[in-house]
């Protein structure tokens, strides 16, 4: 097995305050990886560092064969992120927004052109060609923001609460998507506070004040701790 | 029963979108109620109406005996109404926002203490800090603070837990309960089906429509379609193979496991199990379950 992201001891303080205190783990290619925490926990600050932005103070971690020390801005040319509450430009349309997004990554027009017709076959997309993406419905919103983040073909893509707060049918359409790009061969990193989301993930951490506290499989997880639902690992977790 | 709220036949409508379709709900008193639909189902639309800061197109409600319309400002003197976004002042300290409220409705800190004391003892130490300096844990204990602050009859709750992490998500349906003790109806919404237990009776809402309304345990017990709850480890093949099956009513991904719903009266579950054997999908094992409240909802989503 290949593997894409690699942390170790990866630490980030900020004073005398350590958010993020000698992280240890390892995902493969293709993985579904769920990455866990209270608010307050260091989630987003573990992340910053694994997307390039923000530089360890102790440890390293490899993302997508590169350090995030000392080579952070080849770390972001090679992953892709989504967020739910920020994705795509709601005043331009589908062809704006990919050309783009796109063209910051560096794809060529002819790519462009490839990737766009590409994408509005796929997700049906026909009939809001003309359109803002403002006018789109949430779910075929947020499947296209997960496209966008592809275009580039990066190794590991970043979703941050990508289905949040969605209803439940658009939010299962939207993990046959994610589903799909994995079997691809795409590795997916998820950071999630909502439990529901973090049951489709193959293996899932769980961190606590700035550590991770458990790494398993959801099944392996609840079974350690003798729940019936992952909300009750993580308030066991927690508390 | 009394009854607390009485929804009668409302509609909204914004340019072309139907927000709200001919909802009619009763909400009797000292019940804790819950609203539950995804985002846009038309969840605080209603919640405006009902606070009387928005007029319905059609249709009529009232709420502790107040006419939304007519007697919208005795209607305001008997709610509390905890808005979705945070809603106070980000410049005042917590205490200020507090005296604020407490002031507008004729009212002190003190004369309801008891009311807001198990919550309000939780912020307390940060009472000169500034409210937009607060957690997002914190914001909503004292948005929930404030809105109590005048002893409503009625306290409306948009959407209180969203985006909080499920120890304080565990401790505000704690808080919930204990107002319900004190003789307060609470009407809730949220877009987590797994609240919806911890309601006495809860209304689906899904595009401005409500599509069923019962207890938490009637809703399950009464849903008419077998579950088969089927594990694997090559959970997307089985999907793919059971997207396109001839008897599959209907087939989603629940965390680790599918569940399947068959077009058929009578199943034999063996016979599905069996085609994903044949379709080559290793260690399959299936079990009928009783449904969990989002099958329900998205069966009758569907519709």
């Amino acid at each position: 097995m290949e593997t894409t992201i690699k942390a170790t001891n990866l630490t980030k303080s900020f004073g005398d305050f350590t958010a993020v205190d000698k992280l240890n783990f390892e995902v493969e290619k293709g993985e579904i990886f769920g990455f866990l925490g209270a608010n307050g926990a260091g989630k987003t600050t573990a992340m910053k560092m694994l997307i390039g932005i923000s530089k360890p103070t102790a440890g390293d971690a490899m993302v997508a064969n590169y350090k995030v020390s000392t080579q952070a801005d080849l770390v972001k040319k090679n992953i892709g992120y989504m967020s739910q509450k920020f994705a795509l430009y709601d005043d331009l349309n589908i062809k704006e927004n990919i050309q783009f997004f796109g063209g910051i990554y560096g794809l060529n027009a002819k790519t462009l052109q490839q990737k766009y017709q590409q994408v509005v076959e796929n997700l049906g997309l026909e009939n809001y060609v003309k359109q803002l993406v403002k006018n789109l419905p949430l779910g075929l919103k947020q499947k296209l923001a997960f496209s966008v983040a592809l275009l580039h073909q990066p190794k590991v893509v970043f979703l941050d609460e990508p289905t949040g707060g969605v209803d439940p049918i658009t939010r299962r359409q939207f993990w046959e998507l994610i589903y799909e790009a994995a079997d691809r061969g795409t590795t997916i990193f998820v950071t999630t506070h909502y439990m529901d989301e973090a049951e489709y993930c193959d293996r899932i951490s769980m961190m606590v004040d700035g550590k991770i506290k458990a790494l398993d499989t959801p099944k392996a997880l609840k079974k350690e701790f003798g729940a019936e639902t992952l909300n009750e690992v993580f308030l066991n977790l927690a508390r | 029963m009394q009854v607390s709220l009485q929804i009668s036949d409302i509609s909204k409508s914004f340019k072309d979108l139907k927000a709200l379709k001919h909802i009619s709900l009763e909400v009797r008193e000292n019940e804790l109620f819950g609203l539950i639909g995804p985002d846009g189902a038309g969840k605080t639309t209603l919640f405006r109406i009902l606070a009387s800061l928005l007029l319905p197109d059609e249709g009529q409600a009232n709420v502790a005996g107040f006419d939304v319309i007519k007697d919208y400002k005795q209607l305001r003197k008997n709610i509390g109404y905890m808005p979705g976004k945070f809603s106070l002042y980000q410049d005042l300290t917590v205490e200020e926002n507090l005296n604020f409220f407490a002031t507008i409705f004729n009212s002190s800190i003190e004369e309801n203490y008891d009311l807001i004391k198990d919550i309000y003892v939780q912020i307390e130490p940060f009472k000169k800090r500034k409210a937009g300096d607060l957690s997002g844990g914190m914001k909503q204990k004292l948005a929930l603070s404030c809105a109590l602050i005048h002893k409503p009859k009625v306290l409306f709750l948009d959407e209180p837990t969203t985006g909080v992490d499920p120890v304080s998500r565990n401790e505000f349906w704690g808080m919930l309960k204990k107002l319900q003790k004190k003789g307060i109806t609470i009407f809730v919404s949220t877009p987590y089906m797994d609240e919806a237990a911890l309601c006495d009776r809860i209304a689906f809402i899904n595009q401005g429509e409500i599509l069923q309304v019962d207890t938490p345990s009637a809703i399950v017990k009464n849903f008419a379609k077998q579950v088969l709850n089927i594990q694997t480890p090559s959970i997307y093949k089985a999907l793919r193979v059971l997207g396109s099956y001839q008897h599959t009513h209907s087939i989603y991904p629940f965390g680790e496991s599918l569940h399947y719903m068959d077009s058929r009266k009578d199943f034999d579950w063996n016979e599905v199990l069996n085609h994903l054997k044949n379709e080559e999908i290793k260690d399959v094992e299936g079990e009928l379950i009783s449904p969990e409240i989002e099958d329900v909802f998205m069966e009758l989503s569907r519709n």
